[in-house]
């Protein structure tokens, strides 16, 4: 195990094992474990850990990031068994004296923890993630597209979405079905759908009503219980459902 | 056939099934459970045609759900055109074959075959 040296080394008083699952497509035939000491404060987050062994230790680590503050949807990956944003993972809140650390599931890996995100682009991309109508607020003889707050109020929690992908590492439909769309998309088809500006309703239900779209869920509910912005996605799922089945309009 | 249609299908035959399993249990609490399945008993039943037609009715009902639970299942276990339409194909076929063996019986009784 190597041990990491760092300035917080000489104030902290307390460490955790940190494992990092490393792997490499075009090298490896497996996936590997490398265990590193790492000092932590109260409030050290999980990425900060990954950084702290990248600037000590081992530098080749690969890991996405941005913004450091759950925000860019970058930094998703399996942290003890669970997906979440390693930078809105505190070491302290997981009660472990080990902390695994591996690439999300349902995503190809392209090195160590980082994943391509092609298919969840796709998939949002397929579900028309924009207001659909044919007028425009941007000309300058036009009105802005007005909305009350109980309007706002239909859609405004799925418009959280950070696309970090943690709900589609959740789900077991994504995990045996290459062509699922998944709820990161099918929670946005809400948000679009139930947003009193758009006009593309029929458009969007009929995209998701498809072999491999919106009836493959099967209620798990493991979408909502990862989601780091409360969007809720089995919920949208099933709001959506309402639309398809005649019990809303 | 769009697959909202389908899937609102395959609840209807799950409720429609809930009722119509109730009637069919509930006649069976007419007499001991064990007589329920004597030759006699049997061939009665389907001579009873009100009943014959709810026992036609159910094998119809859980043929769709079940089979189309099926092709459900197996779509999402691998994907492929191919693979795709012959599971589709596969399973209708394979409903319609249980539905007909299942009312070969009913009618073959009915029509004094056994
Ligand atoms: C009468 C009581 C029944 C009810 C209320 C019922 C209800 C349901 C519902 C709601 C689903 C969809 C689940 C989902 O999308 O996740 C389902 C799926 C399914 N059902 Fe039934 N069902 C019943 C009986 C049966 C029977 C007797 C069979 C076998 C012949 C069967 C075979 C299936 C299969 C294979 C699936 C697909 C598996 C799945 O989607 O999880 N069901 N059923
Ligand atoms: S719904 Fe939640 S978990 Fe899924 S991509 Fe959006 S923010 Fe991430
Ligand atoms: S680094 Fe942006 S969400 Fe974690």
């Amino acid at each position: 195990m190597a041990q990491v040296s760092s300035i917080a080394d000489e104030q902290s008083s307390q460490s955790i094992t940190l494992r990092i699952a490393r792997y490499n497509p075009e090298k490896d035939n497996e996936r590997r474990f490398m265990e590193f000491n790492v000092p932590y404060e109260k409030w050290t987050t999980v990425l900060e850990a990954i950084l702290d062994v990248k600037k000590h230790f081992d530098h080749s680590v690969a890991v996405r990031y941005s913004c450091r503050q759950a925000t860019c949807g970058s930094c998703g990956m399996i942290i003890n068994g669970k997906p979440r944003l390693a930078c809105f993972t505190k070491i302290s809140e997981l009660d472990s004296n080990v902390v695994t650390v591996e690439p999300m599931n349902n995503f190809p890996i392209i090195r160590d923890l980082a994943v391509k995100f092609e298919r969840l682009f796709d998939t949002h991309h397929k579900i028309k993630p924009y207001l659909d109508r044919d007028d425009t607020e941007l000309t300058s003889d036009a009105k802005e597209f007005m909305q009350s707050p109980e309007e706002l109020e239909q859609y405004i929690q799925f418009a959280n979405c950070i696309k970090c992908g943690l709900c589609n590492s959740a789900c077991p439909t994504m995990a045996t079905d290459s062509s699922f769309v998944g709820p990161q998309a099918l929670a946005q088809a809400y948000r679009y759908v139930a947003d009193s500006r758009d006009k593309g309703k029929d458009s969007r239900l009929k995209i998701i009503d498809d072999s491999h779209g919106i009836w493959r869920c099967h209620f798990a509910g493991s979408c909502s219980q990862v989601c780091p912005k409360g969007v809720d996605p089995a919920m949208g799922i099933q709001l959506l459902r309402g639309y398809m089945l005649g019990f809303r309009s | 056939m769009r697959e909202s249609t389908i899937m609102k299908i395959h609840y209807g035959t799950a409720l429609a099934a809930v009722a119509l399993v109730a009637v069919h249990i509930l006649m069976r609490m007419t007499m001991n459970f064990a007589d329920s399945l004597e030759y006699e008993t049997v061939l009665a039943n389907y001579k009873f045609i009100p009943y014959a037609i709810m026992l036609e009715l159910i094998l119809v009902l859980l043929s769709v759900h079940g089979f189309n639970g099926l092709r459900v299942i197996l779509l999402e276990l691998k994907q492929g055109r191919l693979y795709e339409k012959a599971v589709s194909y596969g399973c209708l076929a394979a409903m319609f074959g249980l539905i007909a063996y299942g009312s070969r019986t009913i009618i073959m009784t009915n029509m004094g075959m056994v």
